[in-house]
């Protein structure tokens, strides 16, 4: 079996993770997503995409699922990992109150769910104040603390001083994580979601729409990407990557080693994650995505010189 | 409609206006009156039964804080360190070593044919053998062709052996989890801490959750369990209660020769509406022994564990803070919710800061839903402190506190968890008596045994299992602990117009006992016998249970 790439999506009650999921549902570009709610209580799934319930399981039309896991993740996963055909890709939405690092770890329990990125949101509005709580602030603090990427959500309700005094406040309180700053969990999937695959299982190809910058309507971001022909060390250009002075938000290389192995590296946030590629391309590449105006193309192409091998 | 009357040594009624008698008629299944034969006579012919002459009566006993998993436990082997008695009535002894544990089961898997077969063990405290933990290893000397692994008396950890951890796909490097300990070769010790880490294995050894919950068989050896400690009433707390388990539910508890009233609670989980409606809609399916139509909800973790959630200073070992198991606000919505709604709901706090999300939480859902009497209830609420019982008291609210806790883990709070000032304090049945909180008191079978004798006197001797008085100042006398199980109890489930004493218009409920509670030396209280129950009218010998 495949290995199923799992992004952790954490963050307090209310924070718009229901959103964020129901989002990129939407947007998923054909990809099979399966999504994993603590129930679906609050997730508004239009009965004209579903085609069919199976006890906790909805099958949504174009291949996606969504799967509520109550008290048992862990069944739930199980649960996952028999379907056919497998998902592509898992949303896991953790409860208000979970630790999202505590809920990677479960992965661990199972074979062939390898971490992604575990993202945390935060309410603009209301983050500090929930931090201050008397019973939830520790909580959320940790929360945000254990985030490969932090993302502000509802920044529409916030004005842009607010809003950058927030950003140092949270770079202070989680310094490892990379921020991103949006509004009705209006997330580019590229962002989360398999930026080589996209629609395109099959071909094993960058390539296809999702590898280009993302659409001209959306300013947030820039994008990069290279095609080189040189061998690197994947190890070594995964660590350069994620060095925070380099505020990558996402990267995906397709990498030739010295010995010609190939292998996928995929960056979301802090975290850097390096596995088999089973489709090799014909030259190496590197995608690289970053907020607006943070897109250090110089840096990244001496990285990539400074790690050729 | 015939009338029996009752007679005995003596009756306790725990009816302030008439406390003792040596007479009680019942018809129906409902206590007409207690006193003497002339003044009974008055309504109509009866018959004597004079089986219970030489006995004295009780109400019959109500354990507010139970669970059907004890009478599910017993077709398992038991590994316990303390003596334990079956529901066939037969004492298991204690296992004192490592050794004898690991012997016992040995003995076991001889008697089983088929090598495939699951052998589990429960009851097993590795506290009493110098915390040596057990490995996969010791118990591949078990078996290294069946899954064998043994439940803690806990219920949060599994041991198991190498077969067992293969069947899940355990038997490898790269699992990366708090519950999952591994050994130098990467490889899982076979310690499996927590739900989430046992819930595979679990499966393997036939204690998934499904079965824990309480099957027919499981749910007839608890109510013969109940028999034995003089119960007749006792709690589920709580349940799933799936829809498919009612018909059972409903059946067995119907039963002319089922002897135990059940009161299953609903768990909370997830979202509070569905499950708040679930729950008055079970409310119609009740029947006389089986009582539907209240929620539980879990606020924290154990203290022992480490996942209770407490104010400061927290624990003394520096140990981080437990864990929400829902958010508070969650909690004060899932309230507000139910008093709108009139379904009760008891809500598990060990810490003290559980405790005040509970209380703050009340104080808002009132405002908006003020409902007289709705009783709701904390249970365990360990560490509550004297201010948060005057809370109570002012908010309405009813507390459940784990007596029998404070015998088999209290030396571990004073060394260990929370120090010997808040160690003293826990359980604090003289405060909550003091500030007028309604209160019982309860063993969490199968936690610890189901017998709320033993739970009276815990509260009334707050001794540990080493034999230190763990707050003296918070002991209560007799009377008090006697009502705590009977009344008490009974209070805290809207039920003590219909049992917890011995009294016209009540059902016809007693605890049949050899001996007086009230006379026995107090330190005796914990093993005077029980020689049954009546419930309903019917009167159940324990001596002639059915067996196997």
């Amino acid at each position: 079996m495949e290995p199923v790439p799992v992004t952790v999506i954490g963050g307090f009650l209310g924070a718009g993770k229901t959103t964020l999921v129901n989002h990129l549902l939407r947007q998923s570009g054909g990809q099979r997503i399966a999504v994993l709610v603590n129930d679906f209580g609050d997730l508004p799934i239009d009965d004209a995409l579903i085609e069919a319930r199976e006890g906790n399981l909805l099958r949504l039309a174009g291949g996606c699922v969504c799967c509520s896991f109550g008290s048992d993740l862990l069944d739930a996963l199980r649960q996952l990992r028999n379907l056919l055909p497998a998902p592509q890709h898992v949303l896991l939405e953790c409860s208000g109150v979970a630790l999202p690092a505590a809920v990677a770890r479960t992965l661990t329990l199972l074979p062939g769910l390898p971490l992604d990125a575990v993202l945390v949101l935060a309410d603009a509005e209301t983050v500090r104040e929930r931090a201050a709580d008397r019973y939830v602030g520790e909580l959320v603090l940790q929360q945000l603390a254990e985030a490969d990427l932090i993302v502000l959500n509802k920044c529409d309700l916030v004005d842009p001083a607010a809003l950058s005094e927030l950003q140092s406040w949270l770079a202070q309180r989680a310094p490892r994580a990379r921020q991103l700053s949006c509004s009705h969990g209006g997330l580019d999937p590229t962002l989360l979601l398999d930026i080589g695959r996209a629609g395109s299982r099959a071909s094993g190809h960058l390539g296809g729409p999702a590898l280009r910058a993302p659409p001209a309507a959306d300013t947030l971001f820039d994008s990069l990407s290279l095609e080189f022909d040189h061998a690197v060390d994947p190890a070594r250009l995964a660590t350069a990557l994620a060095d925070p002075s380099l505020p990558l938000l996402r990267a995906k290389g397709l990498l030739r080693d010295a010995a010609g192995h190939w292998s996928a590296l995929q960056l979301v946030g802090r975290r850097s994650t390096i596995g088999p590629l089973a489709h090799p391309p014909a030259l190496p590449r590197l995608v690289c995505i970053a907020a607006r105006g943070a897109l250090d193309a110089p840096s990244i192409r001496a990285l990539l010189a400074h790690c050729a091998v | 409609m015939s009338i029996t009357l009752f007679q005995a040594r003596k009756i306790i009624t725990m009816n302030p206006s008439r406390p003792l008698a040596t007479h009680v008629a019942v018809r129906d299944g409902r206590i007409l009156g207690a006193g003497t034969p002339e003044e009974l006579a008055c309504w109509g012919p009866y018959r004597l039964e004079t089986r219970l002459a030489d006995k004295v009566l009780m109400p019959g006993l109500v354990e507010g804080h139970s669970h059907l998993m004890e009478g599910v436990f017993w077709r398992f082997v038991y590994c316990g360190w303390f003596d334990r008695r079956d529901p066939d009535g037969r004492v298991w002894a204690g296992a004192k070593s490592l050794q004898e544990v690991f012997e016992r089961l040995q003995r076991a898997q001889a008697a089983l044919a088929d090598p495939a077969r699951p052998l589990t063990g429960w009851g097993f405290d590795p506290i009493y053998f110098d915390n040596r933990r057990c490995v996969r290893e010791d118990l591949d000397r078990v078996s290294t062709t069946r899954p064998v692994g043994m439940i803690h008396a806990s219920g949060h950890i599994i041991n198991c052996n190498s077969v067992a951890l293969a069947a899940v796909g355990w038997l490898r490097t790269g699992i990366d989890h708090p519950g999952v300990p591994l050994g130098a070769d990467g490889m899982p010790t076979g310690e499996l801490k927590g739900p989430e880490a046992m819930m595979l294995v679990s499966e393997r050894l036939g204690l998934d959750r499904g079965t824990l919950a309480g099957d027919q068989t499981g749910l007839r050896m608890f109510s013969r369990l109940c028999v034995r400690a003089g119960v007749t009433t006792a709690t589920d707390l709580a349940s799933p209660l799936p829809d498919e388990a009612l018909p059972m539910l409903q059946a067995t508890t119907a039963a002319d020769d089922f002897p135990t009233r059940i009161v299953p609670l609903l768990r909370l989980m997830g979202a509070p509406e569905p499950t708040v409606q679930r729950a008055a809609a079970l409310r119609a399916q009740s029947s006389d022994r089986l009582r539907l139509g209240r929620v539980k909800i879990v606020a924290d973790g154990s203290i022992q564990g480490f996942s209770a959630r407490l104010r400061w200073p927290g624990y003394v070992n520096g140990a981080p803070n437990g864990l929400w198991y829902l958010a508070p606000q969650q909690l004060q919505q899932a309230l507000a919710l139910a008093l709108q709604h009139g379904v009760q709901v008891h809500v598990h706090t060990n810490g003290d800061e559980a405790t005040d999300a509970v209380l703050d939480g009340m104080e808002q859902a009132l405002q908006a839903h003020p409902r007289p009497d709705h009783r709701f209830t904390l249970q365990h609420c360990q560490l509550a402190d004297a201010a948060q019982f005057r809370r109570m008291r002012a908010l309405g609210l009813c507390v459940n506190l784990f007596a029998n806790h404070h015998y088999y883990w209290g030396d571990e709070h004073y060394r260990l968890t929370v120090g010997p000032e808040r160690a003293t304090r826990m359980n604090a049945c003289a405060t909550a008596l003091a500030s007028g909180v309604p209160f019982a008191i309860h063993s969490d079978a199968p936690i610890t045994p189901l017998g709320p004798l033993f739970t009276a006197w815990c509260a009334m001797h707050r001794l540990t299992a080493s034999g230190r008085v763990l707050g003296e100042h918070e002991r209560i006398g007799v009377a008090d602990a006697l009502r705590a199980i009977t009344l008490g109890a009974a209070y805290t489930l809207k039920l003590d117009g219909e049992v917890g004493s011995i009294e016209c218009g009540k059902r016809a409920d007693f605890c049949v006992l050899d001996d007086d509670p009230l006379a026995v030396p107090s330190m005796q209280l914990k093993e005077l016998p029980v020689w049954g129950v009546v419930q309903d009218g019917r009167i159940f010998a324990a001596s002639e249970l059915p067996t196997g």
